[in-house]
């Protein structure tokens, strides 16, 4: 495998592991590095990339086990996370003000979820995962799954709905 | 779809029940401009969803190889460091040990220097004692020649 075949095999993920890392480790800069670090390592592993199954998958199981190793390492540090530098684009016009805030507010209240529905929503709400491969992702059961993203989903919409009714903006 | 289907699948979204199909067209549902007020939370949660997936990631990964020779490159580099380093520092500990011996024979040769340097003051002395032996001596005999030329006189 050379190197145009190997950009081949991970062009078509690489934006969801960048989104993925982002997801956990917050920072963009710390999610760009975790990023080139996991291609890094894929690339260093590429005569094994063709015996796994499933590629992508694969990749986006390293990602969650590398960042999570840097969360680990960073609370042992006593590192502080460099907060969100969140950029919003493309929102329709008019609205783009009003939707600025409660489209932060989303992105806030999932960075408050615990680590695992951060992932669970991530993988499904956005990058839209079977729940049969996000299982296989995170080694996981189905029930266990659905019963995390539920919870997830539920909190989010109840901290929104609360947020509304107190009118804070 | 009138508003009793989508309250029917928002349940079963929130219950986690969905299929894929089904939150797609929630998606779609919730990206148009009239929506429901009672639903204005699930539209915020939809919006962050399809905007957050636009995240790209943009940085270079077309230098995989050059970033592994370049690794590699560093790698030898350090192994001739670490080489030259071993024999520059192995030179260095000779010399200094070898400073280290000459100090001590430097010692070791003085000490002897000034045990023959107070021996040879030892013998000066008696060799002083000699002359003054044979000074007194001679005045001895320069005094009793002297005496037996005045006696003679």
């Amino acid at each position: 495998m050379n190197q145009s075949d190997f950009l081949k095999v991970i062009n078509p993920f690489k934006d969801k592991v960048f989104r993925l890392a982002k997801r956990l480790l917050v920072s963009t800069e710390e999610a760009e590095d975790a990023t080139q670090e996991l291609f890094l390592k894929l690339w260093r592993n590429k005569e094994k990339l063709s015996s796994y199954r499933n590629t992508e998958a694969f990749a986006m199981t390293m990602t969650k086990n590398y960042c999570y190793d840097r969360l680990k390492s960073k609370q042992a540090n006593n590192l502080k996370l460099i907060h969100s530098n969140y950029r919003e684009k493309d929102t329709s016009l008019d609205k783009k003000l009003e939707y600025k805030d409660s489209v932060n507010r989303v992105h806030l209240l999932i960075e408050n979820l615990p680590n695992q529905e951060k992932l669970i929503i991530q993988l499904r709400d956005i990058e839209q995962y079977e729940f049969e491969e996000i299982c296989n992702m995170l080694d996981m059961k189905p029930t266990a799954v659905r019963v995390t993203l539920s919870r997830a989903r539920k909190k989010i919409r109840e901290a929104l709905i609360k947020q509304h009714n107190h009118g804070v903006c | 779809m009138e508003f009793a289907n989508i309250d029917e699948l928002l349940k079963k979204y929130v219950n986690a029940e969905t299929t894929l199909d089904e939150e797609a067209y929630l998606k779609g549902y919730f990206s148009s401009e009239d929506i429901a007020p009672h639903l204005a939370e699930y539209q915020i949660m939809f919006t962050y969803f399809k905007t957050s997936k636009k995240d790209r990631f943009t940085k270079n990964i077309n230098n995989l190889t050059y970033f592994k020779r370049n690794q590699n490159w560093f790698s030898i580099a350090a192994s001739i460091i670490i080489v030259i380093s071993i024999y520059v520092g192995n030179h260095k500990f000779n010399e200094f040990q070898e400073r280290k011996k000459a100090k001590k024979t430097l010692a070791h040769v003085a000490v002897a220097l000034k045990m023959v340097s107070s021996n040879l003051k030892k013998g000066n002395q008696s060799f002083r004692n000699l002359y003054i032996y044979e000074d007194s001596v001679n005045k001895i005999f320069k005094k009793k020649s002297t005496l037996n030329k005045t006696i003679k006189k």
